[in-house]
């Protein structure tokens, strides 16, 4: 056998470290479906409770929206569970393309291509489009999984500091003889909640002719007007290069992403991307149910004109009380508590007083920036909302928090 | 040198320091974090487009960037 002991000794102690540290995830069980209300077993083994979900990516409240779930019933009695197949072989069915089309036109691109996940679209889309002699520039605070795909990538990689358009400037200034130059960033921001100036950003890379990718993960069905994403708020649609997004977020919270963009890149990586070449083709009741969400938010605006007005209630609900958040007009509201105990101690207490949120802080986020972030979502009504205020407001009298400034705060509980 | 030293120093700070941490020539770099390794790129580019050198990607290693004094030994192998 070649799980020795000592092997097995080797891994417990890495994991006892990571217990001792207080840096063990730990699963939370949901009994009920993904929802505003669900049923939470937590610890394992306790009493289930019924809770509000603050913390989800579930920005449309799509996620178990009767016709949406109606859909995917459809897809799975008229296409099958699965397809036993990645896509270039015997897995792409109809209606494959026809998300991809659907997704093209919502995004206001030349074409589109499905993956596995939005991971994933970011593990495979550099390695597919550049080569050794030429650079990627990504803003400092983009997803784990734009890093992943840049570290993929032969091409050679630099940075810029978050959102400073000055600084990025010059980088695309040092880097000019380079063949291609590639300009990384996510839209929203995942865990401060802003949104990258992908206005600035176009121009500058049509001065340095520069290509513009935006991860929109996170903006995708109710950033902008009519929800296109990032660049509709910003006024740049039909200037992206590259958009990758996420179905498992507010386009139905499945699974499923896509790389969509210009159609000469989207063609190399549907003949070089190797998450699509390598795995399995999204089910079809997923890419069904996909489908029903682009429906939805094509025929009406009412569910993100939702989640804008929840949006607003909230953020202006958390400054009257007096909690320091991060300012921004998205869904994503982190309450910062500076001290990572601190943290998981305001979210333990809020989850007795029926409310779901969870502590973030080091790594995940930098030293001394340890928060609740929530999330806020068209599945909420204001009731919940109310709710939520109420926990927070009695949570932070307990703590001495509300009204208190970063200073304050890090004074009374540290880093 | 001193010059060289000073020089590489501001590169340094406005590039990778975002806090009022103190970087002096001996500061660890890479191994102190302040530096990481998808920076050193544009450190490396920095260095060959101001002194009009070429440094081997063999030589351009995490020790040899680790601090200002060695990256300015570094830089004055290639002046020559």
């Amino acid at each position: 056998m070649a799980y020795s002991d000592k092997v097995r000794g080797t891994y417990q102690e890495i994991l006892t470290g990571m217990k001792d540290a207080g840096l063990l995830k730990v699963e939370r069980y949901i009994h009920s479906a993904q929802a505003a209300d669900i049923v939470v077993e937590f610890p394992a083994g306790a009493a289930l409770k019924k809770v509000i979900n603050i913390c989800a990516n579930n920005y449309l409240g799509l996620s178990s929206h009767p016709e949406v779930v109606k859909a995917a019933h459809a897809g799975l009695d008229s296409h099958g569970y699965g397809m036993s197949s990645v896509r270039f072989i015997c897995g792409t069915q109809d209606i494959h393309r026809q998300l991809e089309k659907m997704v093209t036109e919502f995004l206001g691109t030349e074409d589109t291509i499905l993956f596995p996940s939005c991971m994933d679209a970011n593990a495979g889309v550099f390695e597919a489009v550049l080569t050794k002699d030429d650079v990627m520039i990504s803003d400092r605070l983009v997803h784990a999984s734009i890093i992943d795909g840049i570290r993929l990538c032969s091409a050679m990689h630099d940075t810029y500091k978050h959102s400073d358009m000055a600084h990025l400037e010059e980088k695309l200034q040092l880097h000019h003889d380079k063949r291609l130059k590639m300009v990384i960033t996510d839209g929203v921001f995942s865990m401060d909640g802003d949104t990258a100036k992908l206005d600035q950003m176009a121009d500058l890379c049509e001065k340095y002719d520069a290509l513009l990718f935006c991860d929109d993960s996170h903006a995708s069905g109710f950033i902008g007007k009519t929800g296109r994403g990032t660049h509709e708020k910003c006024g740049v649609m039909g200037r992206m290069d590259i958009i990758t997004t996420t179905f498992g977020k507010g386009l139905g919270g499945a699974s499923g992403g896509c790389v969509s963009g210009r159609k000469e890149l989207v063609e190399m990586c549907r003949q070089k991307a190797r998450p699509y070449l390598f795995s399995n083709t999204i089910a079809p009741p997923v890419v069904a149910g996909v489908i029903k969400v682009l429906e939805i938010l094509s025929a009406t605006t009412e569910r993100r004109d939702k989640l804008e007005k929840n949006t607003l209630f909230w953020r202006k609900g958390l400054l009257e009380m007096g909690l320091v958040i991060k300012e921004g007009d998205t869904p994503i509201v982190p309450v910062m508590l500076f001290n990572a105990k601190l943290a998981q101690d305001v979210s333990r207490d809020l989850y007795e007083e029926g409310i779901y949120a969870i502590g973030f802080f080091f790594p995940v986020v930098p030293q001394s920036q340890a928060r609740i972030r929530t999330q806020i979502s068209a599945g909420h009504e204001i009731h919940h909302l109310e709710k939520a205020l109420d926990a927070f407001r009695k949570v932070g009298k307990k703590y001495k928090i509300l009204g208190k400034s970063k200073q304050e705060i890090i004074e009374m509980y540290g880093m | 040198m001193e010059d060289m030293q000073e020089i590489i120093k501001t590169y340094v700070i406005n590039e990778y320091v975002e806090d009022d941490s103190e970087v002096t020539y001996d500061t660890p770099l890479i191994s102190g974090g302040i530096v990481d390794s998808f920076s050193m790129v544009s450190l490396k580019r920095f260095l060959e487009n101001k002194y009009k050198i070429s440094i081997p990607d063999d030589k351009a290693t995490p020790e040899a960037f680790d601090s200002v004094n060695k990256i300015c030994t570094l830089v004055n192998e290639y002046l020559k």
